[in-house]
């Protein structure tokens, strides 16, 4: 992030706003300056001169996108990723914000390290907003100290990977996440049902010779943190990455009654099925795994009806070392930040006809909302100016060796996908130009 | 990564009828009494990540009878209990002369994960819970022996399937043929899951409805640590589904019966059953040496 230079003024001319925090969704003009959003306006209409100015014809303008699932994998795992590389990846996928998390060595479990992921140093292009552990070194016994946690700049509080399986350390956390307005976020996996597994239970794990995962490790947990979330009023409860048909019954159940649930889901989730595992290939495997048929398809009809609020993409970048082996030995995980918008395009716009309006939301105003980040999200005038502009009818094939990222597991080497991204600005300035 | 040498056998699943009869056939042609030196030269490297005594004694005599050099690797004693990766190891073992790996592994995937990354044939020798081809092309060159056809064959697979590479290897390669299969075991052991493994598999919880008219009765091994946790007992399974003599009579008159080995006497079969005339388990165990002679001499490109 650099905000300290004096920011230029920057004109987006021609392109076509979409920004459903404000429900805009038109040609429009959008004038940057000084990291806010100047002016928006009908198009030929901003008449104050500007230093820059970009054609965005025949693009799509939307505010700056929020990933509030990546793993960026500093401190201690550099030779995976770092906050510099995870950051230009996310700036090349168009997001302008990342949510990390904190199962990193250590754990983030202090303010200090909290301040210490937000610090200038760590060379992040685009904005870090760090999700601190609920419980010291992510054991699932004490809690960690979420005023402080919060007052650092943590934007919620999880032991990503390690689900939080005691009732009394799940209701404590609700309780007093609560109190300070701060969301729960669950990894929801049943551990004890699970363990040697490394995919989805179904004929393809049996076929595969490999322990499968059930629906129900997942949907039990949700289950069971939704009737939690019921008892602290104002509890809010965030479904990391869900993945079953069944947990989305439990989230929808937890909308009906009012509570604040809320979830996401990830690009390859609602792209493949574990069918699509192929040759054992250590790039298919990521935890939730990928589901059947049956959990796809109502994995986008939530997408489509609103019930997932975000999609994130749980950046998980590996080592090949972690990967090329025995896929039951190999890590969990894949990068998703670059082909998140290009899968999104073109399987949930193109093949199943969701809008591009509430794609963009679920890339802007969904995940705003589920961390609280007050002024992004939306072109409002006034608003941060994190901006992304893709071309959503440009078709490309990902080549994973151009990935800004430090590490290259992913199963979308060579997808054709339609849909780039074009630019994106953090504050006002380019992070990211296609080239 | 690259598709696997010409000559690997990493599973039945894939393979064509007509693959699978040209190895059955080739294993008809070798003569383990009067081998011909086909493999005069050669290195046969036995990587085995996992214990065996068929196997492994089988393939060494198969290599050894036509001529080739063999070399066992175990993983305890050498350098992959300090930590060397799959692909490392198997690099090591090319740069050391390898013509061939046989390779056994406890982990799913392991011998396509070698072989595609080697430019010498890659044959599993069983890996995990996945498959065990050359197990199931002995069987069906002992099936053979005995029945003049596979196909329209009534056969019962008894025991603990979701375990079992052999199950697996065994109802691709049957049903391939047009046998008619049914399993059984308890659900622990034989989730609903597994009709899903091949067109027209049945599944029964009773012992005696499975063998019932049945031509081939082949029971798997029952760990009794795999009990251990399960709701059954092994006082419960043995009531269940041991194989006893009252059970075999309940096949066809002419029916064989079968087990990959190692048999554990007691518990999925009685004593008496494992030696009773109908048995070809140590014929089975014998026919293991033409068919991976057969196997050895394709991979090496030896076959006529």
């Amino acid at each position: 992030m650099s905000q300290t230079k004096p920011n230029r003024s920057l004109l987006i001319k021609g392109g076509h706003v979409i920004d459903p925090a404000s429900r805009l969704d038109a040609p429009m003009d959008l004038l940057l300056r000084d990291g806010r959003v100047a002016e928006i306006a009908a198009p030929n209409t901003i008449r104050t001169p500007a230093d820059e100015k970009f054609d965005a014809k025949g693009l799509i303008v939307t505010p700056g996108f929020i990933d509030i699932h990546v793993h960026l994998r500093e401190p201690g795992q550099a030779y995976k990723e770092t906050i510099a590389t995870g950051t230009a990846a996310a700036a090349a996928g168009g997001f302008t914000s990342v949510c990390c998390m904190p199962n990193t060595q250590p754990v983030i479990d202090s303010a200090d390290w909290v301040a210490w992921l937000q610090s200038p140093e760590r060379g992040a292009v685009v904005n870090v907003f760090p999700i601190a552990a609920a419980t010291k070194a992510s054991k699932g016994a004490a809690l960690t100290d979420f005023r402080s946690l919060q007052r650092a700049g943590a934007v919620a509080v999880t032991d990503d990977g390690k689900p939080i399986l005691s009732d009394d350390i799940m209701r404590d956390t609700l309780r007093i996440a609560s109190e300070l307005n701060l969301p729960v976020i669950q990894h929801a996996e049943d551990t004890r049902q699970t363990e040697g597994a490394s995919m989805n239970e179904g004929p393809t794990s049996f076929r595969m010779g490999l322990r499968g995962m059930k629906d129900s490790a997942e949907s039990s947990i949700v289950e069971r943190d939704v009737q939690l979330a019921q008892q602290f009023a104002g509890a809010r409860l965030h479904v990391a990455h869900l993945s079953t048909a069944d947990a989305l019954k439990a989230v929808r159940r937890g909308k009906r009654n009012k509570l604040r649930v809320t979830c996401e889901v990830t690009p390859h989730h609602f792209t493949l099925l574990d069918s699509d595992i192929q040759n054992y290939d250590g790039n298919y495997k990521m935890n939730p795994p990928l589901r059947s048929s049956s959990d796809r398809e109502a994995i986008i009809a939530a997408l489509a009806d609103g019930t997932i609020d975000a999609i994130a993409t749980d950046h998980a970048p590996h080592a090949k070392h972690e990967k090329t082996i025995e896929f039951a030995r190999a890590a969990f995980g894949i990068t998703g930040l670059e082909t998140a918008l290009g899968l999104a395009i073109t399987h949930l716009h193109r093949e199943h006809k969701i809008p591009l309006a509430r794609i963009v939301e679920l890339f802007t105003a969904g995940p705003a909302r589920v961390v609280d980040l007050r002024g992004r999200g939306t072109l409002a005038r006034g608003a941060h100016a994190d901006v992304t502009i893709f071309d959503p009818k440009k078709r490309w094939t990902f080549d994973v060796n151009k990935t800004k990222s430090k590490s290259a597991n992913s199963p979308f080497d060579g997808a054709a996908l339609t849909g780039k991204v074009v630019a994106t600005i953090v504050s006002g300035r380019f992070v990211h130009r296609a080239s | 990564m690259t598709k696997p040498a010409r000559g690997s056998l990493l599973g039945i699943e894939n393979l064509t009828p007509a693959e699978i009869s040209a190895y059955l056939q080739l294993a008809r042609k070798m003569n383990p009494q009067k081998p011909k030196p086909l493999l005069k030269g050669k290195r046969v490297f036995l990587l085995f990540y996992e214990a065996s005594t068929r196997t492994r004694s089988s393939f060494e005599v198969a290599a050894k009878s036509m001529g080739a050099m063999t070399t066992l690797v175990l993983s305890s004693g050498s350098s992959i209990e300090k930590g060397e990766s799959l692909l490392d190891t198997g690099y090591t073992l090319r740069a050391v002369g390898a013509d061939v790996i046989v390779i056994r592994h406890p982990e799913a995937g392991a011998p396509l994960l070698m072989a595609q990354h080697l430019d010498i044939p890659v044959i599993n020798a069983g890996d995990g819970m996945h498959e065990h081809p050359t197990q199931a092309l002995l069987d069906a060159y002992t099936i053979l022996k005995h029945k003049k056809t596979i196909k329209g064959l009534k056969i019962a697979i008894v025991g603990d399937i979701y375990h079992s590479r052999v199950a697996r290897s065994a109802v691709y390669l049957l049903t391939k043929f047009g046998a008619h299969i049914t399993l059984c075991g308890p659900p622990e052991f034989l989730p609903d899951l597994a009709t899903t493994l091949a067109p027209g598999l049945q599944i029964t919880r009773s012992v005696e409805e499975a063998v019932h008219g049945v031509d081939v009765i082949y029971v798997l091994r029952v760990q009794k640590e795999r009990l251990g946790g399960q709701a059954l007992s092994v006082n419960d399974y043995i009531a269940r589904y041991q194989m006893n003599a009252a059970r075999v009579r309940l096949a066809k008159k002419d029916a064989i019966v079968m087990h990959p080995g190692p048999v554990i006497r007691g518990m999925e079969f009685t004593w008496d059953v494992a030696d009773c005339p109908q048995s070809v388990i140590v014929e089975e165990v014998r026919n293991g040496v033409p068919v991976r002679m057969g196997i050895l001499a394709k991979a090496l490109g030896k076959a006529k």
